[in-house]
């Protein structure tokens, strides 16, 4: 008898492969979005936080300087005398051919065991790794960028991450011109014991303890949060798909159940059956889910990568290995899922009395009484929304505020439609046209689930769309101002430095030192800038978001310090307030600065107080101003005749074009997802056209028999369903611009600490319309094609059969 | 494969060498050359101290040995290890972390239940690990050897002697109650019939007294210690696969130094014979017999901790027996080092190296 069953129930799906179709390709997009998000979060993770274990030996307890950037020789001398097992690290960055190295100079004879964790290769020499010329251990993608720039012997190991390599202490100590001075200090895990207390022998250091999360990770945190945002909200829309198939295919099985159920068959076993059926459905899309999401992430990765890169400089490598716990995640979503949107239909199979004549038009019936409670809890998350935005703080409100905004807005969307189409029917005289706008209103309910996604889709698109746009827009505006000389120069050395200094002046209008040390300040890691206040380069052009009067006077003088946007909004800090810059010098705030792109805190002194202050400086950058025709004359000045490396002239324009390539590169992965996102809205359209005209013949074939058309009532289809897309993209573009306003001021304030203005895009919204139009057409092809090939027969037979 | 390893191979290349103690064999590249730029031992040529007490950075290797055979108050045996090795990359020094010059210590308690290790890795160049001449300094890290003498008299006269490990730590004085003893000829002390050299001499007669700390307990002991100073530069042959070394202290005063050099043939054998005057009497290639008498397990390898040393034309035919079986050395590269006692025809205490197993 089950066997049976189950083949009368199986056979529906034998006759309509389309809906089978429909179930499997919803479920399994929805489950590959979010599984290819998971798939590039944990990649990303795994790299910050090998990165971090190979790179600042996490594990291990450190000793760093309290102030400045550099603990003496002297101290770990001290230490070591004193019996402290540690061991130093002297580190920075290094540029190789064109190639900028995070460069750690390690000593080998005390670094703990536990420090190091990464392959040396087969052949491995002490001697080699301790003498000059040195060796480098880097990946594979540092080995081929690196290869013929550097006499260094380069060493592969696969547990090195791009971007970075270990050396001898020595050799990092001469190429970084470090000389004496340790980055960090590694504290073994092993010590005798009565050591003498860190306070007494070496107060100017700190200890810090291990087990401190990744930097890069907290700063790429709300960047994976976006991700993970983007990929729930793909999953949500790909589930209206499976509600709407599986409800479809319930409704259109309610004369089977019927007869099944009469034949004697336990309501029990039918659930049993009913369940087993969706779950291996699930299973199926699953595993095609999380196979599709695999190709996603692997498509994506390296837009991913390369935007983590230019965000934050977090280095992710471009390929992606399996993870056996994403196949589980994967799965468990795509289960979950089902069970979810098929819930409700389940529940009416086991509620549906026995002998009651199949209604297929409850299912529609039945939702139709739900949207003015649905009107009512979208309105109570809409202001739910309003309030955390305005009281909230944090990244996570931040995210609240998107989620109850998008979910109200979606939620209301079919009574506020209801409502329109009421007024709309209302008003209209002939019969035709009332009749048009009755019956699209009596579909609604049915299609209130595809609309909503489809909401959901658009406005995120117009959302991100309108953020990104207004980055850019900002960002480039930005850099004119930023980049104002129109060349930049970098000196190999010092002494070629101190020629560019004699050489330059008679050839310029003015030379303007980009001289910078880095340090700690409140507890950050950060540059400190040195500006030639006087010069207009800096007078005129920087971007300033506040500061007192005489800002630059007080620069100029060394008597105060700009920070940059980044800075100001996490320390909380004011204009006025004093900082502590590295060793110990006091100046107050007199400005803020907008400075998109970099992650980090920066801030700017007088460059006379810079060089005071810090008598190592490294005085190697120089902006040179010109007018802007002279320019190409003087860059090619520079190489022939005074002979620069060509690599460490740049010209403003190539500079404006590498950031913008840059920020471009950053932006696409956003852009992929947006069309994944819009894709799978379309096709939960297209489910839902197909299962509205499968049920819809009994409300068309009275319409025909009065004299309409089949043609005519095709294109009335057309025009209906075209009627509905508009209307959801109007209602899309408010929703839009309220989280593009969220993503700009809550959301990016929080994840990367700059604000920007909005600015509205009409013309993108016309892009985004023509594509929502083109989807809405090709998504009612099948249901239309159905209707205008209809046999009239078919049509005849409602009158005949009783339902 | 870490960084740790690297360490190792090159210490495995490097102190195969530096432990070679009183037996740096012959290289088949033979006399006269000089591998890779070091300086390589002349006969005829004179040590001059207190200079030599220093490092000779032109010198591929060297060290600072001592070797202690001391004893609680209450009569309770055990032996003291402080090492010091320098062994060098290039044969110059810098001042930074390029340095080739790098530094290694070893420290040992011996008793009779326990053989307590540690090691200490240092490049120089820094301050982290050196040794000065005048006054005598020779450190690594908190570990320190230092002279004591009053102007006028040797440096090595009067040393202190520290070292701490992670269960264990001893502060020795050490006087010596007799003259500096030159190895071989003059301090030109040939270690192969080819005539393989190195330069070394030793301080055999030390008084010591002092404290060790280990089991959580400070102890007073009092006894015997033996300094040997040595450097060269000759590689290792490929035959030559280890060698045993004995620093003896006859109960009549007189000191031997004795050592044989394994190879897959009969083996290079060399001793010296002090009286108590410290006038040294290296006697003649082959008259030296030592016989291993008793093998012991220890760890995963077998190795003769008893020997039978036989030098017939003094008359000389004593057993050695360990303090310790298990006196192994579990550094960067292992070797066997410990206490021992003989009695046969003369009675006495001293130590044993052993290495090659």
């Amino acid at each position: 008898m089950l066997w049976t069953a189950a083949t009368a129930l199986l056979a529906h799906w034998r006759h309509r492969p389309l809906q089978l179709a429909t179930l499997v390709l919803g479920l399994s997009l929805a489950t590959a979005l979010w599984s290819g998000v998971q798939a590039i979060n944990a990649e990303a993770r795994a790299s910050y936080a090998r990165a971090a274990s190979v790179l600042d030996q996490k594990e291990l307890t450190q000793l760093v300087p309290r102030r400045g950037d550099s603990i003496p020789q002297s101290t770990y001398v001290q230490l070591r005398r004193a019996g402290w097992n540690v061991s130093p690290v002297i580190e920075g960055d290094h540029r190789v051919g064109n190639t900028r190295v995070r460069l750690i100079g390690i000593d080998p004879l005390t670094m703990p065991a536990k420090a190091g964790g990464f392959e040396t290769g087969r052949t491995s020499d002490l001697t080699a790794f301790m003498s000059q010329p040195g060796v480098l251990i880097v990946s594979q993608g540092t080995a081929l960028k690196l290869k013929g720039h550097t006499q260094m012997q380069l060493r592969i190991s696969p547990d090195m991450p791009d971007g970075a390599a270990f050396t001898d202490i020595g050799i990092a100590e001469s190429t970084l011109k470090r000389r004496g001075q340790l980055s960090r200090l590694l504290v073994a895990l092993e010590q005798r014991p009565d050591l003498p207390s860190l306070g007494t022998l070496a107060p100017e250091i700190a200890m810090k303890e291990p087990g401190d999360r990744p930097d890069v990770a907290q700063l790429t945190d709300s960047f994976h949060l976006n991700l993970t945002a983007f990929g729930f909200l793909a999953f949500v829309v790909g589930l209206f798909i499976v509600y709407a198939t599986v409800g479809l295919a319930f409704e259109q099985r309610r004369a089977t159940f019927r007869t099944l159920r009469s034949l004697g068959l336990p309501l029990s076993s039918l659930t049993l059956l009913l369940v087993t059926e969706l779950l291996v459905l699930a299973f199926v899309a699953g595993v095609v889910g999380v196979g599709i999401g695999y190709i996603v992430a692997s498509l994506l990765l390296p837009g991913v990568a390369a935007t983590l890169q230019g965000l934050y400089g977090a280095s992710v490598p471009p390929a992606l290995s399996i993870r056996l716990s994403w196949w589980a995640t994967g799965l468990a979503m795509a289960i979950a899922g089902t069970i979810l949107s098929s819930a409700e239909s389940l529940w009416r199979v086991r509620s549906m009395p026995l002998l009651t004549a199949a209604q297929p038009r409850a299912w529609v019936r039945a939702t139709a009484v739900g949207i003015r409670l649905q009107l009512a809890a979208g309105l109570l998350l809409l202001m739910m929304s309003g309030a955390l935005a305005t009281f909230g703080h944090g990244l996570m409100v931040g995210f609240a505020v998107l989620g109850c905004l998008l979910l109200g807005a979606a939620l209301m969307l079919p009574g506020v439609l209801s409502a329109c189409l009421a007024v709309l029917q209302k008003r209209s005289s002939r019969a035709l046209v009332t009749w048009f706008w009755a019956d699209t209103r009596q579909q609604l309910p049915g299609l209130s689930l595809a609309l909503m996604a489809l909401l959901l889709a658009l406005a995120a698109n117009v959302g991100v769309g309108t953020m990104v746009s207004s980055f850019r827009l900002t960002f480039i505006g930005w850099l004119d101002q930023r980049l104002a000389a129109e060349l930049y120069v970098t000196a190999r050395d010092e002494r070629e430095a101190s020629r560019l200094r004699a050489w330059l002046p008679a050839r310029s209008t003015s030379v303007v030192p980009i001289w910078s040390v880095e340090g700690e300040v409140l507890g950050d890691r950060l540059e400190i800038f040195g500006a030639a206040a006087d010069d207009p380069t800096y007078r005129d052009n920087w971007p300033l978001l506040s500061g007192t009067v005489d800002v630059w006077d007080r620069i100029a003088a060394g008597q105060g310090a700009l920070i940059n946007e980044q800075f100001w909004r996490r320390k909380g800090l004011g204009i006025g307030n004093r900082l502590v810059l590295p060793g110990g010098w006091e100046v107050p705030i007199v400005g803020v600065y907008s400075d998109y792109g970099n992650p980090k805190g920066q801030v700017i002194v007088g460059i006379d107080a810079l060089a005071a202050h810090y008598p190592d400086v490294s005085k190697l950058r120089y902006g040179v101003r010109v007018p802007p025709a002279d320019a190409p004359e003087l860059k090619e000045r520079l190489t022939s005749e005074f002979g620069l490396a060509a690599e460490n002239v740049i010209d403003q324009t190539s500079l404006k074009r590498q950031s913008r390539a840059v920020f471009d590169r950053t932006f696409v992965v956003t852009g992929a997802l947006n069309a994944f996102t819009l894709g799978v809205a379309g096709f939960a359209m297209f489910s839902s056209l197909l299962t509205l005209s499968g049920v819809r013949l009994p409300q068309l074939a009275p319409v025909w028999a009065m004299g309409i058309r089949r043609r005519d009532l095709a294109l009335l289809e057309v025009l209906r369903t075209l009627a509905l897309w508009l209307a959801t993209f109007i209602a899309a573009l408010p929703v839009g611009l309220a989280l593009a306003w969220v993503l700009l001021s809550i959301v990016n304030v929080e994840a990367f600490g700059w604000r920007l203005p909005m600015r509205i895009f009409p013309m993108d919204w016309l892009i985004l319309g023509m594509v929502a139009l083109a989807a809405a057409i090709v998504s009612i092809f099948v249901p239309l094609r159905r209707l205008a090939t209809i046999a009239p027969s078919d049509l005849l037979r409602v009158f005949a059969n009783e339902r | 494969m870490n960084v740790r390893y690297i360490v190792a191979s090159l210490l495995t290349a490097t102190l195969v060498l530096v432990l070679s103690k009183a037996a740096i064999p012959q290289g088949f590249a033979g006399l006269g050359s000089t591998a890779d730029g070091f300086a390589i031992p002349h006969p005829g040529g004179r040590l001059e101290f207190p200079a030599d007490h220093g490092p000779h950075p032109d010198f591929r290797i060297e060290w600072w040995y001592v070797t202690a055979n001391l004893r609680a108050e209450d009569g309770t045996a055990l032996g003291v290890q402080w090492t010091l090795f320098r062994s060098a990359l290039a044969p110059k020094t810098k001042s930074g972390w390029s340095d080739p010059q790098i530094w290694i210590g070893h420290a040992a308690i011996t008793t009779k239940e326990k053989h307590v290790v540690a090691e200490r890795l240092a490049r120089g160049g820094v301050g982290q690990a050196g040794v000065g001449a005048e006054p005598f300094f020779a450190w690594i890290d908190d570990w320190e050897m230092k002279g004591l003498s009053n102007s006028g008299a040797d440096q090595l006269d009067k040393v202190s002697l520290h070292a701490t490990g992670k269960d264990f730590s001893y502060t020795l004085e050490l006087s010596a109650n007799g003259p500096l003893v030159l190895q071989g000829d003059q301090g030109y002390s040939v270690k192969s019939a080819a005539g393989q050299a190195s330069y070394y001499y030793s301080q055999p007669f030390y008084e010591v007294s002092g404290s060790v700390d280990i089991d959580a307990k400070t102890v007073r002991v009092r006894g015997k210690a033996w300094l040997d100073r040595e450097w060269s530069s000759q590689p290792l042959a490929k035959d030559q696969i280890g060698w045993e070394w004995f620093s003896l202290h006859l109960n009549s005063g007189e000191k031997v130094m004795a050592f044989r050099l394994s190879d897959a043939r009969s083996g290079y054998t060399s001793a010296n014979w002090i009286s108590q005057q410290g006038k040294p009497t290296p006697l003649p290639a082959g008259s030296l017999e030592i016989i291993p008498v008793r093998i012991a397990r220890v760890g995963d390898k077998d190795i003769p901790v008893a020997w039978r040393i036989r030098i017939p034309a003094r008359g000389f035919d004593v057993t050695t027996r360990p303090l310790n079986d298990q006196a192994w050395m579990a550094t960067t590269t292992p070797y066997w080092e410990g206490p021992v006692t003989f009695e046969g025809s003369a009675e006495g205490q001293g130590y044993l190296e052993m290495t090659g197993y």
